[in-house]
């Protein structure tokens, strides 16, 4: 027995005697579960309580200030028939589809170019996140001002250099809201598109595009065959992320039309504002805002799943 | 500082608390200190952000401090932009917890009936000692059980129109009929200054106007129960039509985007000839002269009258804007809040805040169409007597429950927007029907 092992006995032996808890903590199981508790307890408290309170919500009559009874599917059944609720749904997946897309584009395109070598590289990337920084709100208003019908900036713009000779209502014409809407949404999303794939594009090795401009392969099929397959997780990642809040968003409408003209802008969340947190019919509110349940999970579950093939692959 | 022994504190006290159960604001006020039970209390009053802004400086600079001297009650006055009032009430009544006292527009009173304090007590004794309320203010503040709230005030809701431009293309006396209003809107359009009207989901300007145009023709969501939903017929989809023709002839295309500050900028801009709207576009360009001019640079406040809703074939309606102060159910300080809402109603302290309005509003009470404010601007004299034949949501049935949710979900408006964008008449009636039964079913 050598030396050094008497003495950690020793040492262990004049330890003071652990506790029942500091014992059941040594069980890696327990101590996994005491660990969890923390982000156990926020995930219940911040995501299942208030998504449990609207499902109960949901299949109640409950207005505001009176609990309401038990309904059962009364409000979605309501909800079926509702020609508002129709055009909120259309005008949701319009909105996400063609945002979504154009964001993808702007951000792959602005990510490509900002992955150059040029001088004020640093300045131009923090500047390009600029209007992902700027609160939506007030962003919002000064849209609202640029596309105002009797003050509108670009209509002005426009004017003077001939190319309009009337005014463009750009919010009061149904289609030309929902376009500006998503003009909006666009302008705002594209950076975080732009600066998430920039990050992936800069993990990718640059000898795989050297290796294959070698072999004689041109920018388009460098690009299509070696940088997109690589840059593809992370692509899918951030398009999730941008579903889900341009599917949900909330704010940008409801600070540019409020939903109008006469509900042609008018989403799931903002219906549902309208409804539910407005007029007081909370349950009815509660049945459009877990309506988009299924439609979210369905995608969240689709692209997680195509993620999963892409990394395995 | 002098030393308050407790006897003494209790002396003070008592004489304020006595007075204040046995005389009301009048022993109150004699006394010349605050309630004790009112102490130390904190209300909170949440309401918009008034269009006249020297009224919010007056509820902060004079207003809270004679309450705290008046009535030893704190008060905290939040101002908000009105669209957001409904979402506030929503949340504090769901929370428990918010505002003692809102300020509410519209009928939306009837919305929250359940999770409102009862202070007909102290609604009635304003009605007796100020001549009564006006039918409009009472309907929207009273279930016909209880009074939901105290009647605050009505915006007046006139044309205002310019002037020299009406006289050129021939109009000298503002139009009585919808006839004659389109057949100079349709020239003023021609000329580039068309009449602004707003028809998007805002709480004033497009329900005061859109809603006595239906009527002015005999359209009606409701019939006079209140329980057979009567907007199906020939009268509504004869408004709308004309509504269509009207907006298409002499209207700014904006309108449908425009919220209630829209049409001021607008017509202040010298962009828009003529628009339904409360005094504050003239009490504006009054103030600042040197800022709102007129193409020849001249204030534009000087060409400017205000006329009333047009005659249609059934004949002349208005629709007013009421406000109504609701005593919050779920309020810890009930009392205060009752004794603050009956002192800031009580003629003295009201008429400070009367008087700041400029002509703005009118009181909810009649008693103010007699204060002398109305005989020193001519142009405003149409305002004065607002309150008097104006209709609500819900004409010719109840103010109630159905029709606040019909107004908040802006189906009326929506009828004839949908019918401006494009839809046929009859199509939007149709809608609009089916979603007012919804709300009745």
């Amino acid at each position: 027995m050598a030396v050094s092992d008497l003495v950690t006995r020793q040492a262990f032996a004049d330890a003071p005697q652990r506790g029942a808890a500091t014992r059941l903590l040594e069980d890696e199981r327990w101590l996994a579960a005491v660990l969890l508790l923390p982000t156990v307890v926020l995930l219940g408290l911040f995501i299942a309580y208030p998504f449990v309170e609207g499902v109960w919500l949901a299949v109640t009559n409950a207005t505001v200030g009176v609990p309401g009874k038990f309904v059962g599917l009364a409000n979605f059944e309501a909800l079926w028939n509702d020609s508002i609720f129709r055009t909120a749904v259309y005008n949701t997946f319009i909105y996400t589809a063609v945002a979504t897309v154009f964001k993808l584009g702007l951000g792959l395109w602005l990510a490509l170019l900002l992955n150059r070598n040029f001088r004020g590289k640093a300045f131009t990337r923090a500047f390009i996140l600029l209007p992902f920084i700027i609160p939506t709100v007030l962003s919002t208003f000064a849209w609202k001002w640029m596309f105002d019908p009797t003050f509108s900036v670009i209509n002005w713009t426009l004017f003077h250099f001939g190319l309009i000779h009337s005014r463009i209502n750009w919010l009061g014409e149904p289609d030309l809201a929902l376009i500006s809407v998503i003009i909006v949404n666009v302008w705002r999303g594209v950076p975080f598109f732009a600066i998430s794939l920039l990050a992936g594009l800069q993990t990718i090795n640059p000898e795989l595009e050297e290796a294959a401009a070698i072999d004689g392969a041109r920018a388009w099929q460098r690009f299509w065959h070696v940088t997109w397959p690589l840059l593809l997780p992370v692509t899918m990642v951030v398009m999730l992320f941008s579903i889900i809040q341009t599917f949900a968003d909330f704010q940008l409408v409801y600070v540019l039309t409020g939903g109008g003209p006469a509900n042609a802008t008018q989403l799931f969340a903002t219906y549902a504002y309208q409804i539910g947190v407005g007029t007081g019919l909370l349950s009815q509110g509660a049945a459009v805002s877990l309506a988009m349940f299924p439609f979210l999970l369905i995608v969240v579950v689709v692209q997680l799943l195509y993620i999963r093939r892409v990394e395995v692959h | 500082m002098p030393r308050i022994s407790r006897r003494k504190f209790v002396q003070v006290s008592g004489v304020g608390a006595l007075a204040a159960r046995a005389g009301g604001m009048a022993a109150i006020l004699a006394s010349g200190r605050a309630p004790a039970f009112a102490q130390g209390a904190t209300v909170h009053w949440l309401r918009w952000n008034d269009f006249v802004p020297s009224s919010d400086t007056l509820l902060l600079k004079q207003i809270v401090p004679d309450c705290a001297k008046d009535l030893g009650i704190t008060l905290n006055i939040e101002m908000i932009n009105g669209n957001d009032i409904q979402a506030r009430t929503t949340a504090a009544i769901q929370s428990g917890t918010g505002p003692d006292v809102i300020c509410a527009l519209n009928n939306w009173p009837q919305l929250y009936a359940d999770s409102l304090a009862e202070v007909s007590d102290v609604a009635e004794k304003i009605g007796k000692d100020q001549d009564g309320f006006y039918r409009e203010s009472t309907v929207v503040a009273n279930n016909g059980k209880k009074w939901l709230g105290v009647p605050w005030c009505i915006v007046g809701a006139e044309i205002a129109y310019r002037k020299s431009w009406f006289e050129a293309v021939g109009v000298t006396k503002f139009p009585e009929t919808w006839d004659e209003y389109r057949a100079a809107g349709k020239k003023l359009k021609a000329k580039g200054q068309p009449i602004g009207q707003a028809l998007g989901h805002s709480f004033g300007d497009p329900p005061t106007f859109w809603y006595p145009f239906l009527w002015s023709f005999g359209g009606t969501e409701v019939d006079k129960s209140g329980k057979k939903v009567t907007l199906d017929s020939k009268a509504t989809i004869e408004a709308v039509k004309y509504g269509v023709a009207f907006y298409k002839d002499c209207c700014d295309d904006g309108g449908l985007a425009w919220d209630d500050s829209s049409n001021n900028r607008a017509f202040l801009s010298g962009t828009i000839s003529a628009t339904l709207n409360g005094a504050s576009i003239y009490l504006l360009a009054k103030r600042e002269p040197d800022k709102y001019q007129t193409e020849k640079g001249t204030p534009i406040w000087q060409d400017i009258l205000h006329g009333t809703m047009p005659k249609g074939p059934a004949g002349k309606f208005s629709f007013q804007l009421p406000m109504t102060n609701m005593l919050m159910g779920y309020s810890k300080q009930k009392d205060a809040a009752k004794k603050f809402l009956a002192w800031i109603t009580s003629k003295p302290v009201y008429q400070k805040w009367f008087d700041s309005q400029g002509g703005y509003t009118v009181g909810a009470t009649k008693i103010w169409e007699q204060d002398p404010i109305w005989n020193k601007d001519p142009v405003l004299a149409p305002y004065r007597t607002v309150g008097r034949g104006a209709q609500f949501a819900g004409y010719p049935g109840p103010a109630d429950r159905n029709a606040a949710e019909v107004l908040s979900k802006y189906i009326i408006i929506d009828m004839f927007a949908k019918a401006v964008q494009g839809m046929a008449a009859e199509d939007a009636v149709k809608w609009a029907t089916g979603e007012v039964q919804k709300i009745h079913a």
